[in-house]
């Protein structure tokens, strides 16, 4: 465990954070890919994809519609099987039909482009529902993390709302903290701000540079083309269901020489 | 809600506007009333005009007879309210079974999948009556089980019969639920089962609720059917005093008491609706 995000909780752990984790956890990747395929029908969406995220590292998963962003962030989540390779959680092959998929699950924080909170239930029913149904804490527990948690969001007042009585900004800020209540080891985000208004992206953009300041380990797919370019430590970027390239946004997004590379990125630059 | 605007005059354009509304409001309502008063007087004339009203009068309609049969009628609606509950109770299990059967994806379950599309086609097919005389007749006629009461035989049929309808409206809620809900909760380490019990049937549920009330009324009514098995229910009530009376009034005794029983679900139900309405009309900011 990474314990990121421990520290949503204080923002002066920033470094106790690393040094809880230890030295060791630094140079063992908490997530690992390796030669990852998937089809479907006769499409290969993912032709031996292989890269790691280390502890504390913010990777963006660039690329068209159509790379495969998507289908690797799904096989990353248990949400597909994979056709061939492995991926591991810290030590665990979660690819292994062995393994308690939905422990797993429990293990990585995710956040998709919308619909994520369960109109039904309250801000706080959504936030503390895992915590309390998955991680069996105890209510006062999961709830007082829960306020702990929409407090540094700015949102404890709206714990009793309902999400339809809240913005979609305010909705994926209040995804992104139950996705941290039980502190995942990853933080897994799906373009979480393609389906919002402009004017909402800043809010929730915000919130992930907030995160990674605090040491969150996080992997991302997004078209924010200039957040990935400020916030990610590394851009992976797909193309055709290979990685096209894997390096610090400086290298991959200013000074590739890969003329297709150079053509994705200068979509971008109006 | 409309935010405060003290010092603002409106303007004609919108003087215009909410008067040229009244009027056609006013307009409409005369429109209703006229209509109303011009249909009821056609009826009424066209009743008294008819040669054997004061006969169809005396028949269904005696205050003598009315009075007379209230006390066992209603005695009988104790049994279809008792069957009512019972069968609401079958029904909802039953049906959140085939459902939940009929919208999973698992290779196993294949046979079981078959199995409820058979069910609920047979069973939407079938006169609910003849489902009644089945089971009501038939499995006492197996011999197997000795004497089982009427009523007991009724609310089964009723519970089958009923089923196969409410089974196939939650199966639509069920599929309404948007699917990155369940790849939320599943994300978030909820099993299968939670994820269904927790996230899917109760989002479910809200937005098939009209549906369902309207079922669970017309079920109210349909709960009288077990009387042709000899159940002495309202309508089996009604009936005694008919066969020693020649006078139907009996009936229109027990049509009233079910027509007083479902109201209040009926008013729920507008009530309901136009709350989800409501609801979804405001729900316009994001």
């Amino acid at each position: 465990m990474t314990k990121a995000t421990e520290t949503m909780t204080n923002t002066t752990v920033d470094t106790a954070a690393h040094d809880a984790t230890g030295a060791r956890d630094m140079t063992k990747p908490v997530l690992r890919l390796d030669d990852i395929r998937k089809s479907f029908g006769s499409t290969q969406v993912l032709r031996g994809i292989s890269f790691e995220i280390r502890p504390h590292e913010v990777v963006a998963l660039l690329g068209p519609s159509g790379s495969g962003k998507s289908t690797l962030m799904k096989c990353v989540n248990l949400l597909e099987q994979v056709d061939d390779g492995q991926i591991w959680l810290g030590d665990t092959d979660i690819t292994d039909p062995r393994a308690n998929q939905d422990q797993i699950r429990s293990r990585i924080g995710v956040v998709f482009q919308q619909f994520n909170l369960f109109p039904h239930m309250s801000v706080m029913k959504n936030v503390t529902l895992a915590a309390i149904k998955v991680h069996h804490w105890d209510r006062d527990r999961a709830e007082a993390r829960a306020l702990e948690l929409l407090d540094r969001i700015g949102m404890r007042d709206k714990a009793g709302a309902y999400p339809d009585q809240l913005s979609g900004g305010q909705q994926q800020r209040v995804a992104i903290a139950r996705a941290l209540m039980t502190d995942p080891e990853l933080l897994l985000l799906d373009e979480i701000t393609s389906a919002l208004d402009p004017m909402l992206v800043g809010e929730v953009l915000n919130m992930v540079a907030e995160l990674k300041s605090q040491g969150t380990t996080i992997l991302m797919a997004t078209h924010e083309m200039s957040f990935a370019h400020d916030a990610a430590d590394r851009i992976v970027l797909l193309r055709h269901g290979v990685i096209a390239e894997n390096g610090t946004p400086r290298e991959v997004m200013d000074e590739s020489q890969n003329p297709e590379t150079q053509e994705f990125f200068a979509h971008f630059r109006h | 809600m409309q935010p405060q605007t003290p010092a603002h005059e409106v303007s004609q354009v919108e003087l215009d506007r909410r008067q040229y509304r009244r009027q056609q409001q006013i307009k409409s309502v005369i429109t209703s009333l006229v209509s109303t008063v011009v249909f009821v007087a056609v009826i009424m004339v066209g009743l008294h005009l008819s040669p054997g009203w004061p006969r169809v009068k005396e028949t269904f309609f005696s205050a003598e007879y009315f009075v007379q049969s209230f006390p066992d009628v209603l005695k009988g609606l104790w049994l279809n309210v008792r069957v009512l509950l019972v069968a609401l109770v079958g029904v909802a299990i039953l049906s959140t079974l085939i459902a939940l059967v009929r919208t999973s994806r698992s290779p196993i379950l294949f046979p079981l999948r078959v199995l409820a599309l058979l069910y609920t086609t047979v069973m939407r097919g079938v006169p609910i009556i003849v489902v009644l005389y089945l089971i009501g007749f038939g499995i006492p006629g197996l011999g197997l089980f000795g004497r089982i009461d009427p009523s007991i035989l009724g609310t089964i049929a009723v519970v089958m019969g009923y089923s196969a309808y409410v089974s196939e409206v939650l199966r639509a809620g069920f599929d309404d639920v948007h699917p990155s809900q369940r790849a939320s909760a599943r994300s978030l380490g909820l099993t299968a089962g939670q994820t269904t019990r927790l996230v899917v049937i109760p989002q479910a549920l809200r937005k098939v609720a009209p549906a369902l009330m309207n079922d669970f009324i017309s079920m109210q009514k349909d709960v009288g059917l077990i009387s042709v098995l000899g159940a002495v229910d309202a309508v089996r009530a009604a009936q005694i005093d008919v066969a020693s009376t020649y006078n139907f009034t009996p009936y229109v005794v027990a049509s009233l008491l079910f027509i007083l029983m479902s109201v209040p679900f009926i008013l729920l139900n507008d009530w309901y609706t136009a709350r989800l309405r409501k609801r979804e009309l405001s729900a316009g900011t994001v």
